[in-house]
């Protein structure tokens, strides 16, 4: 009975269903792939929308949990995704394994980027509203810039770093990892769909972990009333801190699985455009709810994809349909459809 | 209750179905965006090839699809090899590339333009490589196209050739020209430090340069959304540089040659392939283009029969003066349908055996086109052609030569 009440409690099921949902997913996919049922177009997109959907929980979790507009997810996703490239390369005669590779990678990207959070939330969370939203953009743009400017090889004697100008002379067998605004070339690709799924499961765990936790609430209580909380004793500022750290490690996480799906990737891919579409995916999936953000990314990622039949028309028919989309998941008379249905099956499970 | 709830039911599974009707959609009319004159005769063989038609690149998608499709309607017109062409967005990003790479593999695609872009083009080359299907790409010009380790220019993918020069290979041409013909001594460079195609330039032509004696005397790095280029001109002439080589795009090239003018500086500029189509530019002032030297493959102002005839059939099918891009895939085109007649493979051979006879023809044979006469192909897929330099004298380009 316990058990049913914490997978099935009127606070939990939203956890149960995302994770069901995940799963179900997952297995569902994986069964079509084995039987060659999906075209290729589709199977090429199942990694990059993994690493959507962990970017886009992440950034959940600063925008809709600690109520803090962040624009510089992006950012966060190249930091975690440079970090794994050179990491990947420097490991590759190591770890022969790919998956094992790719886990650590995983791990150091997010890492990496949830450290970079942490220095940029020092003077970021001193501000709040448009003010902070500004600076997390602004600071989207330096990390493109720096990045595009970087260049950094490996070779027998360790990492060789240069800035602006390429002055690295590499010796006899030595790679270039990231050459400056030609991006990382020559990667190999060793992201797969299933530890894509794990990191999206990991990702939930993590982030519905410390929502119901003590921190959880007490991130919630600053986004609703910080001088209330302030009142009790919370330390708004290391709460939010952690929220936003938290946010740009699984923006480097999903960076990481991203940037190992390709065989080469520029700076200036992590740009402005790339953080707004993610905040696109928070926002139409619904503040604060992660099963609306895994299903609004996957539709919204797929979509152009599926559209291509339109030919010159896609991209006019995909804006239509997502304002169409926007304006109706916020219509009062279909949300209290949804919410009618949810109370149903409430009052089902008490019967 | 029980009908709402089946109303619900019902709705849910609609909307699944539609989801699922859509993904088979896409996959079945995969060829709905075919285009050009294109016969779906099974003795067609189908090309392929991606370019941004949506975003800021889409000038460059749009002129190599058309420059494309022209060519596989006149060769499907002779009859000769049938051509099936089917053309998809990428907007000039790696994973959209890699997406429309897969659509066209879906799509069953035998050979292939590659990608317009190179950002794009270094993330499919792989997956051609991995599928074996020969591509050739018309403007994609960054090394990373062609090769694995783009640094030392080693291990080559071997079946993605280039219908353009690379990057590099520009820089050299540049430097080359401008000691050769004595354009100038000191020479000052303006590059875009955040863009592959202008850094790749610029480091093979101080390379170059060195290696010739040619002086460079300041080298200006600008972003992009840089609107203010008057302290980059400033520098070289402080530097006192009698050439100004500017490898960028025309755009912000337009701006610095209108700044030159206004500082009362009056060096020669010398331009590469991206300087193609400042004299189009809405509001730019002619005259300020006055003597500027720049290397392009194609001038839509040529005299000679073959761009004439490729300008005209241009014109009257899109309305508008073709750029060199459509020159490139027009050019990419014939190449293959060349190929494919001589080699003699069939479209109802297997796509590596289509491949392999594509390699060995492209490595041995002779190209005229558009772009260059005599044009032949090393086993890596790089290209090598005669460098044309123009000048532009009252308003047109003229050859330098």
């Amino acid at each position: 009975m316990k058990i049913v009440k914490s997978l099935f409690g009127p606070k939990t099921r939203g956890r149960t269903f995302s994770f069901a949902l995940v799963i179900v997913a997952y297995v569902i996919i994986s069964v079509l792939q084995s039987g060659h049922s999906i075209p290729r177009m589709i199977t090429a997109l199942l990694v990059p929308v993994c690493s959507y959907i962990v970017a886009a929980i992440g950034l959940n979790m600063n925008v809709g949990i600690s109520g803090e507009l962040n624009l510089g997810q992006a950012g966060f996703m190249s930091v975690g995704g440079f970090s794994a490239a050179v990491v990947n390369v420097v490991l590759s005669g190591v770890i022969g394994n790919d998956i094992l590779r790719l886990a650590v990678c995983i791990v150091v990207g997010a890492i990496i980027a949830g450290f970079v959070g942490w220095l940029i939330s020092i003077p970021v969370l001193k501000l709040e509203g448009d003010y902070l939203a500004i600076v997390t953009l602004a600071f989207g743009q330096i990390i493109m810039s720096l990045i595009n400017n970087t260049y950094i090889g490996v070779d027998a004697n360790g990492i060789h770093f240069a800035f602006i100008n390429n002055t690295i002379q590499l010796a006899e067998g030595g790679k270039m990892v990231l050459s400056g605004p030609m991006g990382v070339t020559g990667n190999t690709v060793i992201s797969t769909f299933t530890v894509g799924f794990v990191l999206i499961l990991v990702a939930l765990l993590i982030v519905y972990n410390i929502i119901y936790s003590r921190e959880g609430r007490a991130i919630q209580a600053c986004r609703d009333n910080k001088i209330a909380a302030e009142t009790v004793g919370i330390r708004v500022s290391s709460t939010k801190t952690l929220a936003f750290v938290l946010s740009s490690a699984l923006g480097g996480a999903a960076g990481a699985l991203y940037m190992m799906n390709y065989a080469s990737v520029a700076a200036t891919k992590f740009d402005f455009n790339t953080s707004i579409l993610i905040l696109v995916y928070v926002v139409l999936g619904g503040l604060g709810n992660m099963t609306g953000t895994v299903i609004a990314t996957s539709v919204l990622v797929l979509l152009p994809e599926m559209l291509r039949f339109l030919s010159s028309y896609r991209m006019l028919v995909y804006a239509i349909v997502l304002i169409v989309m926007m304006i109706v998941t916020n219509n009062e008379k279909i949300k209290t459809f949804f919410a009618s249905f949810k109370k149903q099956k409430g009052a089902e499970a008490h019967e | 209750m029980n009908f709402r709830k089946v109303l619900k039911g019902g709705m849910v599974a609609a909307m699944a179905m539609s989801l699922v009707a859509c993904s088979s959609n896409s996959s079945a009319n995969g060829n709905g965006s075919a285009a050009g004159g294109s016969s779906t005769s099974t003795d067609a063989f189908k090309l392929g090839g991606s370019g941004p038609i949506s975003g800021d690149a889409a000038v460059y998608g749009l002129a190599v699809q058309h420059g494309a499709e022209l060519a596989v309607k006149e060769i499907n017109a002779e009859g000769k090899v049938k051509l099936d062409f089917n053309f998809q967005d990428d907007q000039a990003d790696a994973e959209k590339a890699v997406t429309a790479f897969n659509t066209l593999a879906d799509w069953g695609m035998q050979v292939s333009i590659g990608t317009t872009t190179s950002g794009a083009g270094q993330a499919v080359s792989s997956s051609y490589q991995q599928e074996d299907i020969f591509a050739i790409t018309p403007s994609g010009s960054s090394p990373a196209i062609i090769y694995q380790d783009s640094d030392n220019e080693a291990n080559p993918y071997g079946n993605v050739f280039q219908m353009c020069f690379s990057d590099p290979n520009q820089g050299v041409a540049s430097a080359d020209y401008i000691t050769e013909h004595k354009v100038g001594t000191k020479v000052g460079i303006i590059y875009r430090n955040d863009d592959n195609y202008s850094t790749g330039i610029t480091n093979k032509f101080k390379k170059e340069a060195e290696a010739k004696g040619l002086d460079v005397v300041t080298e200006q790095g600008f972003a992009n959304g840089t609107t203010d280029y008057s302290v980059y001109v400033q520098k070289c002439k402080d530097a006192g540089a009698d050439v100004v080589f500017l490898p960028i795009y025309y755009q912000p090239a337009s701006q610095i040659l209108a700044e030159a003018k206004k500082q009362g500086y009056e060096p020669t500029f010398f331009g590469c392939d991206g300087m193609d189509g400042i004299l189009d530019m809405e509001g730019f002032d002619a005259s300020l283009a006055e003597g500027l030297y720049m290397l392009t493959p194609f001038s839509a102002d040529a005299e000679d029969e073959k761009t004439q005839n490729f300008v005209k059939a241009y014109k009257e099918a899109y309305g508008d003066k073709p750029i060199q891009f459509a020159a490139d895939a027009y050019d990419a085109v014939y190449a293959i349908a060349q190929a494919l007649e001589e080699s003699g493979v069939k479209a109802s051979d297997s796509t590596s055996d289509i491949t392999a006879a594509l390699v060995k023809e492209f490595t041995s044979m002779k190209f005229n086109g558009l772009t260059g006469s005599d044009v032949t192909w090393n086993e890596n897929g790089e290209v090598s052609k005669e460098p044309k330099a123009v000048i532009i004298t009252n308003g047109a380009y003229v050859s330098a030569e």
